[in-house]
Formats: C-alpha cells, sequence, structure tokens
C-alpha cells in the first residue's frame, strides 16, 4: 500500500489581514505554513488539532475548496494546486468532502432522492425518474438507512440518520477521496460510534482513502491508521496511529493526550503537578 | 451525611410528552455529582426545574424539589428568587448566550453582587476583581473593562464560572460547562470549578454527557435515560463495575485514546428501543391510573 494518491509539498495558505492603511500592501496572515503530507492510497489519516489550528482549512485546501498560495498538492500524480475550476471538474467526482453539519449539506427543502443523486445529475449520470430513485435507495442502503427514505426530507431524520445520509451523498459519484470534517463531533456517543464502525464499513468495501479531521483523538484512534498533529498552522508530529498514542514525541502532543478525560477515576487528575502532564498509557500494546 | 438537594420523584411533561418520569437523586454537601445522560435524557430538565426555567408548555405533575430542606417547588416566587443566584448559582453551557453582549463584564458581575450581597458598585467592582483573580485571570481590572466578545470562550468560561461562586452558594449546577471547548482547555476549566468548588465549599450538580469528564470530576454519578434514573452510586463504583445494560453500553461505545480501535462496541440499537419500550409503558400505565 506504498502508493501514494495525496501528497502536499510544503503547502501553504496565507489571507490578507485587516490592514490599517489604506491603500498599503495588506499583510498576509498566514494559516498553513508548509506541511509536508502522503496519503497512500486506501489509508485513514486523521487529521487533529485545536480550534484555531488550521485543520479546517488544511482540509479545505485538500479538496480545493481553497487555492494554496504556496507548495502544492498532487493528487494521483496530477498538480492541482492552481487547475481551474473547469479542469477541475473531472476531479471533482472522485474528491469529495464530508461536512460537519449534514443540516448544510442537505437542502431542506428537497427530498433525499434528489439531494442524493443532485451530482449524477450535474455528471450526466443519471437516466430519468426511475433510475433516480433506484440510485438514491441503493446508496441510503449502503450507510445503513431504509430504503424507503428517499421520500424524506432532512428534517424528519434524527442526527444520526442525518449524518448517514451526508456520508451517502458524498458516496453518489463513487469517489476515491474523501474529507470529512468533524463528523462525528455533534453527535451522542451511541449514535457517534455507529457512525464510526460504518465509515470503517465503507472505507474497507470501497476501498477509500479518507482524510478525517477531528479535534478529539479518541475517535482518530478508532477510526485511523496515521494522524498528523496540527498546531499553529504546522504539522508538529506524524506517523501511524499506535505508535504516537503509545509514543508520543512531540510535548504538544503528549499535552494534548494528557488533557483527554478518559472514563477510569484517577485522583490528582485535576491537580496541577507537572508530572501529570505526561501521557498515562494503559492496556495499548495491542 | 445531609443533602444539599433532594429530588424525589420528579415528574415533568411538555404537552402530552412526559420528559421526566420519577427522578430521584441526593446532592451531599460539598460533593460533586454527575447527572449523565445522551440528548433527551431530561438531563437538562432536572436543572431546568430547579431554576424554574422550564418552557411555558411545561409541567411539574408529580414529585419534590427540598433544596436544604426547603421545598423548592412550593415557594412563593419571590422566596425562590432570592435564593437563585445566591444559594443556588448555574454555570452555564454556552457563555456567550448567558453574557449580555453590550454590557462590560464589570458591569455584570457587579450586578449580581450588588442584588444579592447589597455590596455599593465601587465594592462589587472589586470583590469581581478578586473573583476574577480567582479564576487564574491575570489582568482583572483591565478584563473588567472589556465585552464579551473580546474574550476567548475560556475566558468567558472562566467569567461565568467566576460569577457562579461569587455569593458562596451551597449549590451549582453546572450545564455541561466544558463541552465546547478544546481539550487542553476543557482541563483547565474542570481544574478551576474543582479549585473554587473547595475554596467556597459548594456542592455541584455537574451535568454532562461525557464519562470521561465525569469520571475526573464526580465523586457520584446517576445516569439517565428517557427521563429515568437507571444507575446511581460512587463514580468509582459505578465505571468500575456498572449495574445496568445501558452504563455498560455507554462504556463500551466510548472511543478511547489508550485502547485499540478494535475494542469500540456501539450500543445495540435493541437495547435503547426496549429502554424507550419500557418508559412507554410506564406512561400508559401512569394514565392509566386514577389521579
Amino acid at each position: 500500500m506504498s502508493e501514494i494518491l495525496l501528497r502536499t509539498g510544503r503547502l501553504g495558505f496565507a489571507y490578507p489581514a485587516r490592514s490599517r492603511a489604506l491603500f498599503g500592501k495588506p499583510e498576509m496572515r498566514d494559516v498553513i505554513k508548509s506541511v509536508d503530507l502522503a496519503v497512500p492510497r486506501g489509508a485513514v489519516l486523521g487529521l487533529v488539532g485545536e480550534s484555531g489550528s488550521g485543520k479546517t482549512t488544511l482540509g479545505r485546501l485538500l479538496v480545493r475548496l481553497l487555492e494554496p498560495t504556496a507548495g502544492g498538492i498532487q493528487f494521483d500524480g496530477v498538480e492541482i494546486s492552481h487547475l481551474t475550476e473547469e479542469a477541475l471538474r473531472p476531479l471533482r467526482a472522485r474528491i469529495q468532502m464530508i461536512f460537519q453539519d449534514p443540516q448544510s449539506s442537505l437542502n431542506p427543502r428537497l427530498p433525499l432522492a434528489v439531494t442524493l443523486t443532485r451530482q449524477l445529475e450535474v455528471y450526466g449520470r443519471l437516466n430519468g425518474r426511475r433510475d433516480r430513485r433506484d440510485k438514491a435507495a441503493a446508496l441510503l442502503d449502503l450507510v445503513g438507512l431504509p430504503t424507503a427514505f428517499v421520500d424524506r426530507y432532512p428534517h424528519e431524520l434524527s442526527g444520526g440518520q442525518r449524518q448517514r445520509a451526508g456520508i451517502a451523498r458524498a458516496l453518489a459519484l463513487q469517489p476515491d477521496f474523501i474529507v470529512a470534517d468533524e463528523i462525528v463531533s455533534g453527535l451522542d456517543v451511541s449514535t457517534q460510534a455507529h457512525i464510526l464502525m460504518l465509515l470503517k464499513d465503507l472505507r474497507a468495501k470501497l476501498g477509500l482513502t479518507v482524510v478525517f479531521i477531528s479535534h478529539d483523538l479518541s475517535v482518530i484512534r478508532v477510526l485511523c491508521d496515521e494522524v498528523a498533529i496540527l498546531r499553529g498552522g504546522e504539522v508538529v508530529e506524524h506517523g501511524p496511529v499506535g505508535r504516537i498514542f503509545s509514543h508520543p514525541q512531540h510535548a504538544y502532543t503528549r499535552q494534548l493526550l494528557a488533557a483527554i478525560p478518559l472514563p477510569d477515576v484517577e485522583p490528582g487528575w485535576l491537580d496541577d503537578s507537572p508530572s501529570r502532564q505526561q501521557p498515562q498509557q494503559q492496556g495499548s500494546a495491542a | 451525611m445531609s443533602a444539599i438537594l433532594e429530588i424525589d420523584n420528579l415528574h415533568v411533561a411538555i404537552g402530552a410528552a412526559n420528559v421526566l418520569r420519577g427522578v430521584s437523586l441526593r446532592v451531599e454537601a460539598g460533593e460533586v455529582r454527575g447527572l449523565v445522560g445522551e440528548s433527551g435524557a431530561g438531563k437538562s430538565m432536572v436543572g431546568r426545574t430547579i431554576f424554574g426555567l422550564l418552557p411555558s408548555r411545561a409541567k411539574i405533575t408529580a414529585g419534590c424539589v427540598s433544596f436544604e430542606g426547603r421545598d423548592l417547588l412550593a415557594l412563593p416566587d419571590r422566596q425562590r428568587r432570592d435564593l437563585l443566584g445566591r444559594r443556588i448559582a448555574l454555570i452555564p453551557q454556552d457563555p456567550m448566550t448567558s453574557l449580555n453582549p453590550v454590557r462590560r463584564i464589570g458591569a455584570q458581575m457587579a450586578a449580581v453582587l450588588q442584588l444579592h450581597l447589597k455590596l455599593s458598585k465601587r465594592a462589587a467592582l472589586a470583590r469581581a476583581a478578586e473573583l476574577l483573580t480567582e479564576v487564574a485571570i491575570r489582568d482583572p481590572a483591565r478584563v473588567l473593562t472589556l465585552y464579551p466578545h473580546e474574550l476567548s470562550g475560556g475566558m468567558r468560561q472562566r467569567v461565568l464560572i467566576a460569577t457562579a461562586f461569587a455569593c458562596d452558594p451551597s449549590l451549582v449546577i453546572a450545564d455541561e460547562p466544558t463541552t465546547a471547548l478544546d481539550v487542553t482547555v476543557q482541563r483547565q476549566v474542570l481544574q478551576l470549578v474543582e479549585r473554587m468548588r473547595q475554596r467556597h465549599g459548594a456542592a455541584i450538580l455537574f451535568v454532562t454527557h461525557d464519562l470521561g469528564v465525569v469520571a475526573k470530576i464526580c465523586r457520584s454519578m446517576t445516569v439517565l435515560h428517557a427521563g429515568r434514573v437507571l444507575e446511581d452510586g460512587l463514580t468509582a463504583d459505578v465505571l468500575v463495575k456498572p449495574h445496568h445494560a445501558y452504563t455498560r453500553a455507554l462504556l463500551a461505545a466510548t472511543p478511547r485514546a489508550d485502547r485499540p480501535a478494535d475494542a469500540l462496541k456501539p450500543v445495540p440499537p435493541a437495547l435503547i428501543e426496549s429502554l424507550w419500550a419500557e418508559a412507554h409503558r410506564l406512561d400508559q400505565l401512569a394514565a392509566a391510573r386514577p389521579a
């Protein structure tokens, strides 16, 4: 599995900060600084960081919702950093994004049959009404929703069902690369575990390559093969999940791991002593 | 031990739907009790009942809430309002909606102190500055002159924690106060809540969906589902040896950074269905019984 599907080289993104002088050249503020990532085909890479770390911006660069201001992105050997929208179109079918809030990616006024197959329509892969319903039903089935949901509207679904529909929408064009941005963070524990299992299944079944963005290291551990820790727009540590979690090298990674409240009673966790800054690892050998 | 708060068989309905189906729990003086549940469990409704902040269509159909031996639900409005904020305080989930965006932090904190402790404006501001120092805000005099939007999320939460403990309440209700925060900030806020609790000697009812947070800050815990208490006990006992299948399932479905991926077991949908079916059966029994 050494073939790299997506690679970034010294990737950077800056936006103009509010400038004080009216005619002065606006100062640029770096949000992503020289990020080098390589995602092997079929792998799941976790991107972790706290708010303001740039993880969402990085995700949006990878799917080219944003254009990089430095460095490059190669997708399947093609440099996509500065492709025009038209040149990107064939690639867009292969690169999809799943958003945190499925409410915002599902049109509230359309039944799921239409929303889920909208992209197929745009790409001319739909043959009339019958075909639309069949394809929508197949997508619903793929994500574990009843096929009868084709006629449902987003507000008729629970939070977990909506997130499943959001995943189905992203899978319509049979993409090989998906960026999922905080897609389980608003969900209850019982729902969250089901969505994580679904993603694991889909990834195996469809051979997806995934970049999974989350602030939650515990969730990353469940789903990802590799993890990159982001802080202030830079990757501070990057490697296989098992190694990063059991032998974190960077002080920031250790600090993040130590701050996770594991569901074990642990007297002293709330004390501010520096020894507590070390990660506590139990049962991580397997 | 004496109970600061004692809720007995509390039933609340919104319209025709029951949201609390006989909740009983005790908070002892000075302890932190976790009230755990997923969305729809009714955990926020418990806090809202205590504060008299239930939605207008909600009705308390049975039960009793006693605070320091007094029946809160039977108390005249005036006396009850006098208790709230002074003897019972709230740390809300979202600091942005509970701070007034057009008033300075100092004015908002001082208003609480002037009302409940009858301090002069000057004394109230001085006390507010002391409280901000207690929650590790470095430049309290300056922060008092700022507006809420000029503070970070973690700072706003500190301001609310300081305000909650301002009148030395005997009970603080913390409603998911760290849910929106980053893990490192969450840890600092939890440390702060614990430090303030010790200093001011309050008991806390800590409402949360996060078993990790419960494990770290709560001495005892109550597990709520569909408005019913499914399990109750010392945190150390419940987390190690949960009695109820639902508690066990929740623990197994909680992703852990210290365990490999295959340790995760989603909550069986059949279990949730059977719990709801049980709750609805209880509703029918109650409805059939003559009042």
